[in-house]
């Protein structure tokens, strides 16, 4: 007969893992995560630099550490795990089609389902770099397997173009290692990762960030023997007579993350295309019922404490909905992005949630702002939350906090708008 | 006969010496395809825009336009035969503006001529109708039904591994050095593996047949000129299309083109640029944005932003002159016997449309061969078949478990994006021509070219060639010798005594 399942948690990563387990403690009977790797933990396996886990256990742990107490946890509360297998297929029916060379290709249904298939990394078509096509040239985040889950070195000698934040830690990592990271080179004129990887992965070690500059070329038939690399302009046109040499023998690219929604696309889950993720409410559904979204599928997160409360959020509505708890939403209004806002979290909202519960917006700001700045939700004219910051930049995200005492407010609100600007616009 | 010597030695193999190494299997000969790259198809068979023409390009008259014709007549039973992808959707020349109907004519004259079946001119009504997204200024289109759309790497490695099959030898990383002769005949070659004898030697080195001639000492007039064109590959998630669409050709060439593939990607170009290293195949800023203002000019929805992949490939443009009497061209297919020297068959100045030419391109050296006074005795035993490996993306749920029932390794997922299983993988290392790279892999059964670009499959891979080789990860590489991946293991600690 075929297996049945309360809820199924599509990847054991973060996010599917706090998913899994706040199912399972919302009365959640059968709860089952699949992963395609050998272990759970998703990329935190390879993280083995700190930061991990300072909002959450107000502890500095490595990558495995962190993903090891959510291991133990699913463990002692009884959540199933599959691994080395890949789901092939999902329904709108939640029908799910599985691939392990353990068990077989086989079917199971799921009342709900959690995808937590995390992102990937932009690679080099995608931004469109010249030249040749040598081996050398890799995602910051493949190096990184390489060198802290292989125990291989991909090269001795680096040039990272973008600032993102794994291509910082992996200029610290490799040199660490012993290698000579050239630069990292960085098209926007600001920082695409966090502040604090700069100044501990960059400018501790002694490797110089340029930015507005980017590569123009690879050199290289068999193996990269050296990149072109060029300043250019606000709109990124290279800058004639700035081109620079630098010989090298392996460019990582880290150059942003995309949520991976193929089995979505498949499945008929609604994509935001600025997000790349699914369209989501204040529960984290999609647009298909009993289907959930948690952690970077749905968009890229700067700190993973945060992914794992995005799978607390998601993991409880969808043991709600599977024992049939899950109130449908009788109004649902949209959240806007608004002034120098590239995107908000959740997509749309039932203000009704609100009554009992916080709801918390999450977003990323268009362009850096370096001066005291307020984010701000309204409905039309009405602000009805403001709080403020001593800057708003890319490479971190940002939350507006919704509370119950907010509920009248939006209430009456045919959507809610998010500004970010300075204070010394107001 | 010993060791190394050999009725039959192809130089190269690429898409045409590995359909002449099939065409030649079916013969009592001692047949040996040497090829200096780490895996068959490396060349300019791979770099392509992967198109089966119907064939009213090539000028009338030619050899070009006559076996082009020929071969695309024959690739039905060819793939049918030896298990490759091969599909005819079709393909319209779409006029844009008034002033390109005239050529669109004259082309449709050529087709004529060359006798190319199933062409018909399209209003623009019809045109629209059956590409919703093309320019809104197209007025009509030539169609070509015959027009069809292959794997290139598949038609390649698939005619090879059917010579295999057939009792022939295929030696890779073994580059040509010299000839060697003997009382004015060529009666074998050097090679970076030592000296190989063979009554005939077949020159089909692609982008390098005028510097093999010339090692002979012969055709000394006969030059290729590289012709470098870029391509952009889409993703198929972001841009659809429902036809192989050319422009009306202009004096520059055929033009940048928006063809679907038999993978469902879209490609649009090449461009053509005359270089002179035969081994630039780098894409460039300026090549990049000209073949997508090509590519808009006939769909102007198509952006840069949905490129999955981008390469650049060389054409291997001749300069032969038509040996029809009256047709004066000067770009031809060059496919004799050496006037010059005994024992060198040069197969030379295969450009396009040289992959939808290659099966009549060997079935045109047999001719060569006999006319030359070889008497080739069929094998009874010859077998045409090469059957394809199974693909576990494209089986449906049914198939997959009984797959999966021979071989659990089938129901591993190594690349995430195409669904390539771990069975394919090692079923490819170890086929009749063995896939010993990552690009070998690649081509073969596709893995590594969806979003991710191999991100997360090649450290897998890496290991799956290393289990499989007996090699060490360190030995890995992307396409052969001074491509490896990987230079050390990180630093070690030892383990201090508790």
């Amino acid at each position: 007969m075929k297996e049945s399942y309360d809820v199924v948690v599509i990847g054991a990563g973060p996010a599917g893992l706090a998913s899994a387990i706040e199912a399972k403690k919302s009365g959640a009977d059968k709860v089952l995560v699949i992963e395609r790797d050998r272990e759970p933990g998703g990329i935190l396996l390879q993280c083995i630099h700190n930061g991990f886990g300072l909002h959450t256990f107000k502890e500095d742990l490595p990558g495995p550490a962190y993903a090891q107490r959510f291991i133990d946890e699913a463990a002692s509360v009884g959540v199933d795990l599959l691994l080395d297998t890949m789901v092939m297929e999902v329904s709108e029916e939640r029908q799910l089609w599985l691939s392990s060379a353990s068990k077989g290709y086989f079917s199971l249904d799921a009342k709900a389902v959690v995808l937590a298939m995390g992102c990937r990394e932009r690679t080099r078509a995608q931004i469109r770099i010249p030249g040749m096509r040598p081996s050398g040239v890799f995602t910051a985040g493949t190096a990184q397997r390489w060198v802290n889950v292989e125990g291989y070195m991909p090269g001795k000698r680096f040039v990272i173009l973008g600032s993102g934040d794994i291509g910082m830690i992996m200029a610290r990592r490799l040199t660490l290692e012993g290698a000579k990271v050239e630069s990292v080179l960085e098209v926007q004129n600001y920082l695409s990762g966090l502040m604090r990887n700069y100044v501990q992965c960059l400018e501790d070690w002694n490797v110089p960030l340029h930015l507005r500059h980017t590569v123009k070329r690879v050199i290289g038939k068999n193996r990269v023997e050296a990149v072109e690399a060029v300043a250019v302009d606000e709109k990124w046109q290279f800058i004639p007579g700035t081109e620079r040499i630098i010989p090298c023998d392996t460019l990582l690219l880290s150059v942003g993350l995309i949520p991976e929604n193929e089995l979505s696309k498949q499945a008929g889950v609604k994509l935001d295309p600025i997000t790349g993720g699914p369209v989501v409410d204040q529960n984290f559904q999609t647009n298909l019922a009993g289907v959930f979204a948690a952690g970077n599928v749905v968009h890229v997160y700067d700190l993973v404490d945060y992914v794992s409360e995005a799978g607390d959020q998601a993991g409880k509505a969808a043991a709600l909905f599977a024992q049939s708890l899950l109130t449908p939403a009788k109004k649902t209004i949209p959240v806007k992005a608004g002034k120098n806002v590239r995107y908000v979290v959740p997509h749309t909202l039932d203000p009704l949630a609100l009554e009992k519960e916080d709801i918390v917006l999450q977003c990323r700001v268009s362009q850096p702002i370096e001066e005291d700045v307020w984010f701000e939700v309204r409905n039309e004219n009405q602000s009805i939350v403001r709080r403020s910051d001593r800057y708003a930049r890319p490479g971190e995200m940002v939350s507006v906090k919704l509370t119950p005492s907010m509920f009248a407010d939006v209430m009456q609100a045919d959507a809610l708008t998010l500004d970010i600007y300075a204070k010394s616009e107001a | 006969m010993s060791k190394n010597e050999y009725d039959i030695l192809i130089i190269g193999g690429g898409v045409v010496g590995s359909m002449i190494a099939r065409w030649l299997s079916r013969y009592e000969l001692r047949l040996l395809l040497i090829e200096k790259e780490a895996d068959l198809c490396m060349g300019s068979s791979a770099a392509n825009t992967a198109i089966i023409h119907a064939g009213y390009d090539p000028v009338p008259g030619s050899l070009k336009a006559a076996l082009n014709v020929r071969g695309n007549a024959m690739y039905d039973q060819l793939s049918a035969e030896l298990g490759f992808a091969f599909e005819r959707p079709g393909d319209m020349v779409v006029a844009v503006g008034e002033e390109e109907w005239p050529n669109l004519l004259a082309l449709h004259e050529f087709g004529k001529q060359n006798a190319v079946p199933d062409m018909h001119l399209f209003d623009a009504a019809e045109v629209k109708k059956r590409e919703p997204h093309i320019n809104p200024n197209a007025i009509g289109a030539l169609w070509a039904g015959t027009t069809g759309i292959v794997d290139p790497f598949q038609a390649t490695i698939a005619a090879a591994e059917n010579a295999v099959m057939n009792g022939a030898e295929v030696l890779l990383n073994t580059a040509f050095t010299d000839f060697i002769i003997e009382n004015k005949r060529v009666v074998g070659v050097k090679t970076t593996r030592g000296e190989m004898r063979a009554r005939w030697v077949i020159n089909a080195a692609g982008i390098y047949a005028d510097a093999v001639m010339h090692k002979a000492n012969t055709g000394k007039d006969f030059k290729i000129t590289p012709r470098r064109g870029e391509y952009f590959v889409f993703d198929p998630a972001d841009v659809q299309i429902n036809n192989v669409l050319f422009p009306v050709p202009s004096a520059k060439g055929k033009g940048i083109l928006v063809t679907t593939t038999v993978h469902g990607n879209t490609i649009a170009g090449p461009n053509a640029q005359v270089i002179d290293d035969k081994e630039d195949t780098a894409t460039t800023s300026a090549g990049m944005d000209e073949v997508i203002a090509g590519a808009q000019k006939l769909i102007p929805s198509i952006n840069p932003r949905f490129t999955i992949a981008t390469f650049a490939g060389l054409r291997a443009m001749g300069n032969a002159a038509c040996k029809t009497p009256g047709v004066n061209y000067h770009a031809d297919f060059l496919i004799e016997v050496s006037p010059e020297i005994g024992g060198l068959i040069n197969v030379a100045g295969i450009e396009s449309p040289g992959l939808s030419a290659s099966p009549a391109i060997a079935e045109y050296v047999i001719e060569v061969l006999k006319d030359a006074g070889e008497t080739l005795i069929e094998k009874k035993d010859w077998n045409p078949i090469r059957p394809a490996r199974p693909r576990f993306r494209e089986l449906s749920h049914a198939q997959r478990q009984e797959l999966v029932k021979l071989d659990p390794a089938y129901a591993r997922v190594i690349c995430r994006c195409e669904n390539i299983t771990e069975a394919e993988i090692v079923r490819e290392i170890h086929a009749p021509i063995p896939a010993t790279t990552y690009d070998a892999i690649k081509r073969r059964t596709w893995l590594g070219t969806g979003r991710c670009q191999g991100g997360f499959d090649s450290p897998l891979i890496s290991k799956i060639l290393a289990r499989e080789l007996k090699l060490s990860e360190l030995e890995i590489s992307k396409r052969g010798e001074g491509s490896n991946f990987l230079f050390r293991e990180t630093k070690s600690v030892e383990e201090l005594e508790r």
